[in-house]
């Protein structure tokens, strides 16, 4: 009993810890990189449940933002190997189970 | 380039109304329903006239076909048309491309599952922590940094240059102990073998000379030692004569360097006394011949005093005579005396940033201060020309008047004298306590006499006549019995009564031009040599023989005693001989 209270505690302890967004890799130039971070967190906290729709949003807002054609992965596990214009890619963590990348390729 | 081509057509349908009407006009006949133009019209005119004098064939050919069109009308073309064309230039083409350079690309490839997600969380965590712990130190580092760098700034500000004037000082230093080496050497190590041979006297040895050119027309005023570096010295430039007064100077010399003044800070009005703190050997007090006092902090740079007294906080109406600093008080804040000729001795406090003052004692004329006479009080008042501090009674002060009397005065009495002594006949030059011997003091006067006095007794214990006005006299440091006072006809008169009671075991013209007075003579606290200032500006020293300093010869198989005491007991043992008498004779 006490063992599964402590594991739940530690959950909790991990999903308020690791609830930050996290960037794995970048090269967009800082200001792309900050404003690109808080639209994949808007997005992923806008659409908890369903990955597919921050996805969509993400993509259009960037590419509204900056010009055609952005392409966005988010998921809990995938593998993946791209070609992206340079400093055009961001690849983060958020939320403690979510991996997003963003990067653009026309 | 094009060519436009027009012809306008002579064609015209065979069916249409204007074709009738010509044929009708012709004669032909309409049923057959042939179409023949206006050209076609035009030929046939002329043809058939034409025919028999054409060739027979054509004729034949003509009159078949005018069979034929009359038995059906040949039907060629339904428009009769003739067909005509021209060719307009056509543009040379040319082939032009270019290549952009596509955007640059890269490749990036990653693998994103749970437990790599949770694996670069928690690194990120262990970092952030770490990161903390460094920022805490390091901020605590940067404090210490900063009031580092600020200590630093304010030592380096005014920057390069003082780097280079540290350097090139030391340079001067190094030039000047090579050309001045024999003089160093005989400061250290040359000690006057023909004292032996001469008895009881003994001889001055001229070592360093001081002189700064912009104070050359101005007098020694004051001379005094730096208690904690011993080779550093402060003069006092002013003058004497108070018909010519003008500026002064505070110069500080070391004697590592006797040409050129460590410190020099230009004053408007004449300096006539100086002291420097005994523990905060930084702080000099200097009076001034306008009244002020102020205090020079040698450690800040600029030449301006960090306190001085204005008219508003109690400055002195007349020449200030002398300043000399007092312990700290009960606030441990520095304060010092000073005594003027308006006839005030008072004690200024240095508190933050300006100076508080407090009046001591106003002297008086007549013995006491005249009780309920207050209008009286402005005439029979005094003027302090010098005192001195008892060493250890801490309240206990002299003071010597121009009057040629000696009071001693104490800081808890301000109304009253304790004492008053009629010692001179002219102005009190100095008045100075013994360094051992906590009875005795000394003072001299410009009417030629130095006098040795035992506070508690009214008349003089030893009275010594110089044959020139005295300007100044000391008490050696190192013995009870030793001092050496200054005339104004240039010589330096050095005196130890353990050895001769009546008659100075030295007596030496140190001036090379007659008429140069000798204003003042210090002791150096802890080397055998004195320094002597003079009306000139300039400031010679001089080592003392042997037998200027001599010790009681030990007597075999005896320790010599030493230290306080013993200088003492030599004292009292020479006051009790002239005691003695007196007693008797009462």
């Amino acid at each position: 009993m006490a063992a599964t209270g402590e594991g739940k505690k530690e959950e909790a302890d991990y999903k308020r810890l690791h609830s930050f967004p996290l960037i794995r890799h970048t090269d967009m130039p800082e200001e792309m990189r900050v404003e690109t971070m808080e639209l994949c967190v808007t997005a992923c906290e806008k659409f908890a449940t369903n990955n597919e729709s921050a996805a969509k949003m993400i993509k259009e807002s960037m590419d509204k933002k900056f010009g055609s054609s952005w392409h966005v992965v988010i998921g809990e596990g995938f593998g993946f190997e791209v070609t992206h214009e340079v400093k055009n890619l961001l690849y983060m963590f958020f939320g403690g189970s979510l991996a997003v990348c963003v990067w653009k390729c026309s | 380039m094009g060519v436009h081509f027009v012809l306008e057509g002579g064609l015209l349908h065979q069916d249409s109304d204007e074709a009738r009407r010509l044929m009708a006009k012709d004669g032909l006949p309409e049923e057959t329903g042939t179409v023949e133009s206006g050209a076609e019209l035009d030929e046939e005119k002329p043809e058939t006239p034409a025919k028999p004098i054409d060739d027979g064939g054509e004729v034949e050919e003509a009159g078949v076909e005018d069979v034929a069109s009359k038995k059906k009308p040949k039907l060629t073309n339904q428009f009769n048309f003739s067909e005509r064309a021209s060719q307009t230039l056509d543009n040379p083409q040319r082939e032009r491309s270019c290549q952009s350079e596509p955007p640059p690309r890269a490749n990036f490839s990653a693998t994103a599952n749970q437990w790599e997600i949770y694996d670069a969380y928690v690194h990120e965590l262990q970092k952030q922590e770490k990161n903390k712990e460094k920022q805490k130190a390091v901020s605590l580092k940067k404090d210490n940094e900063k009031s580092k760098k600020k200590m630093m700034q304010m030592e380096t500000q005014g920057n390069d240059i003082n780097k280079v004037g540290k350097s090139s000082r030391i340079l001067e230093r190094m030039v000047i102990q090579n050309t001045f080496d024999d003089i160093a050497q005989d400061f250290r190590y040359f000690e006057d073998a023909s004292d032996e041979f001469r008895d009881q006297e003994g001889t001055l040895l001229p070592l360093w000379k001081f002189q700064y050119d912009k104070a050359k027309r101005l007098s020694v005023t004051a001379l005094c030692w730096n208690t904690k570096y011993q080779d550093l010295f402060a003069v006092g430039m002013g003058s004497y004569d108070f018909n010519k007064q003008g500026c002064g100077m505070l110069l500080l010399y070391s004697l590592k360097n006797s040409t050129f003044p460590e410190y020099i800070c230009p004053t408007n009005s004449g300096i006539l006394c100086l002291d420097i703190h005994k523990q905060r050997s930084y702080l000099v007090a200097v009076g001034f011949y306008d009244g002020c006092v102020a205090v020079y902090n040698l450690r800040e740079e600029g030449l301006e005093p960090v306190y001085k007294s204005t008219a508003k906080t109690g400055k002195h109406t007349d020449p200030v005579w002398q300043v000399c600093w007092q312990n700290d008080d009960m606030d441990n804040n520095h304060n010092f005396c000073s005594v003027s000729s308006d006839g005030r001795v008072v004690s200024w406090t240095l508190v933050k940033n300006e100076l508080a003052f407090t009046d001591i004692i106003t002297l008086s004329l007549s013995g006491s201060v005249s009780e309920g006479l207050e209008g009286m009080q402005q005439h029979s008042t005094a003027c302090g020309t010098s005192f001195d501090f008892h060493k250890q009674i801490d309240y206990l002060f002299l003071v010597g008047t121009e009057e040629g009397k000696i009071h001693k005065c104490s800081k808890t009495y301000s109304s009253q004298f304790l004492e008053t002594y009629d010692a001179h006949s002219m102005a009190v030059d100095t008045v100075k306590w013994n360094n051992f011997h906590p009875k005795v003091f000394i003072s001299c006067s410009s009417d030629w006499t130095v006098k040795i006095w035992d506070h508690t007794i009214k008349t003089p214990m030893f009275t010594f006549d110089l044959n020139a006005p005295v300007g100044d006299v000391a008490w050696s440091p190192y013995s009870s019995t030793v001092f050496a006072a200054v005339t104004t006809d240039g010589t330096v008169h050095v005196f130890d009564l353990s050895i001769n009671k009546y008659e100075a075991i030295c007596q030496q013209l140190v001036v090379a031009k007659k008429k140069t007075r000798l204003t003042h003579i210090e002791f150096n606290p802890i080397y055998p040599i004195i320094i002597v200032g003079s009306d000139r500006g300039c400031i010679t020293s001089f080592k003392l023989s042997p037998n200027l300093r001599k010790k009681p010869k030990a007597k075999k198989g005896q320790e010599l005693p030493k230290g306080p005491e013993a200088e003492i007991a030599k004292m009292e043992k020479l006051l009790s001989l002239l005691r003695e008498p007196e007693h008797r004779t009462v």
